[in-house]
């Protein structure tokens, strides 16, 4: 699965782990993280992620 | 500036708060009919963590006299004598219903404490982000009451409306739009440091409003590029209509806020042109030696070159010229086998602006490790700086040859940065 980082901070969102603390379950593609979901280190929303090559 | 950097501020304000009757007493600036600028002007500061700004630069705070009255943002912590003194020149600083802190960074938020003291205000609001990061940084126990992005504040004879700006240039950053007067209170985006008796943009020359806002740009701004566009996007789809706008760094843009949001279009594009950047420094002049005949090679080539020794240039004079140049040379000597460390310094800072797009090459004298310059190659393509030629390494002292192959470095950068640039 791929991974995603974010424009603004660099933060990556990893699908194996997905983001536990913030609701998303380990093993959740990018694709299905909720809309309203935000970058967990700076704020910023999923339009501001880029697939990782 | 010196080797060992400016001293943080050598004109520091005086301590006295607008209680005291040794206080001098500040006047308020209109802006509008309900709108005041009752900031702080900082003539003294020369570091801003990092950034060198030789110009100083202003602490903005805006008191709104609606039927709410307001205050937009407050100084950093030396200066609240001043912003309460001119609060106090405008209305009774305990008369102020609502704080609005568009940004929890301590040059906004430094004399918060005091001003709420002072004011004793109905209400404190921030963004969500905001509000956290002001209890993170002032521990003052849930009295702020947190703002979503679109939300509307009825200030009774007037509205705002809070933009977030979630990353420009933090988590908590806001703007906040106050409809009656057309106005953008747009905190640290357009904003530039500068100090000046001036308030207003078109009381100041073009050329030094330009100047000291892509220097902002360069070194605030730069990494955040990609949301700056969608910023711009997101302003303009509100379909609001503005008429200035009031930085909390800097003039007032009375007349020249289409031509600020332009500028930031561009810069946020990462558009380059042919200019090459040569960053180095040298123990012995060799380093040095090498660094001019790769000018050389550059110009022979085609290129405009920046050499920048950094004994004499400044970690955000380098900055800026990456707003729009096209390649970064960098060159080091090696010391205790690794890189100088000014060298160090300046490719810490660069890296976290993430300038995009670059082409580069390292080079350096050395005397037997000769670390530095694999060192400077791993950093510049951890900053995805395509490297187009070959490090380059010469023991001690540069011959003719060696000197010979440094030019040809620098033709063949030039020759690259050719092909690469738009006509």
């Amino acid at each position: 699965m791929t991974k995603y980082q974010c424009l603004a901070c660099t933060y990556v969102y990893d699908p194996a782990k997905g983001d536990p603390e913030n609701g998303v379950p380990p093993g959740t593609p990018f694709e299905e993280v909720p809309d309203d979901w935000v970058c967990p280190e700076c704020g910023v929303p999923k339009n501001m992620f880029e697939a990782l090559e | 500036m010196s080797a060992a950097g400016p001293r943080e501020n050598d004109n520091p304000p005086e301590e006295a708060t607008v209680r005291s009757s040794a206080a001098s007493s500040f006047e308020a600036v209109k802006v509008t009919d309900q709108v005041y600028w009752v900031g702080a002007i900082d003539w003294g500061v020369r570091d801003f963590h990092g950034y060198a700004t030789d110009r100083g630069s202003t602490y903005n705070a805006y008191l709104i006299l609606a039927d709410k009255i307001t205050l937009i943002d407050t100084v950093k912590a030396p200066f609240a004598g001043e912003l309460l003194s001119r609060i106090a020149s405008v209305v009774d600083p305990a008369k102020v219903d609502y704080v609005i802190s568009n940004h929890a960074e301590m040059d906004h938020s430094g004399a918060l404490r005091e001003v709420l003291e002072a004011l004793n205000p109905e209400k404190v609001f921030a963004s969500a982000m905001g509000v956290k990061a002001l209890e993170e940084h002032f521990h003052l126990d849930g009295h702020v009451t947190g703002v979503a992005d679109g939300e509307t504040l009825s200030l009774g004879s007037a509205g705002l409306t809070f933009v977030e700006a979630r990353m420009l240039h933090w988590p908590d950053s806001m703007m906040t739009y106050l409809a009656e007067e057309r106005l953008l209170f747009s905190n640290d985006a357009f904003g530039m440091h500068l100090a000046s008796s001036e308030r207003f943009d078109d009381e100041l020359q073009q050329w030094l409003l330009e100047e000291e806002a892509a220097r902002y740009f360069a070194n605030i701004l730069l990494p955040f590029s990609p949301l700056i566009a969608k910023l711009l996007e997101k302003v303009a789809g509100l379909g609001i209509d503005i008429d200035m706008i009031a930085t909390s760094h800097g003039p007032i843009w009375r007349k020249g806020g289409d031509r600020i949001a332009s500028l930031y279009a561009t810069w946020a594009s990462g558009e380059r042109g042919d200019t090459a950047v040569v960053v180095f420094d040298t123990m012995w002049q060799s380093t040095a030696k090498m660094a001019r005949a790769i000018g050389e090679g550059l110009t022979a080539g085609g290129a405009r070159v920046k050499l920048m020794p950094l004994r004499a240039a400044h970690r955000s004079d380098v900055a800026v010229e990456l707003l729009d140049a096209g390649a970064l040379l960098v060159g080091s000597p090696t010391l205790n086998n690794n890189m100088f460390p000014t060298v160090a310094d300046v490719l810490t800072y660069v890296k976290g602006l993430r300038p995009r797009g670059l082409i580069g090459a390292a080079f350096g004298s050395y005397g037997w490790g000769g670390q530095a310059v694999g060192q400077i190659e791993d950093i510049l393509r951890d900053m995805k700086v395509d490297l187009a030629a070959d490090g380059l390494k010469t023991k001690y002292v540069p011959d003719a040859a060696a000197l010979r192959e440094c030019r040809d470095l620098g033709v063949k950068i030039a020759g690259k940065l050719k092909g690469m640039v738009k006509v």
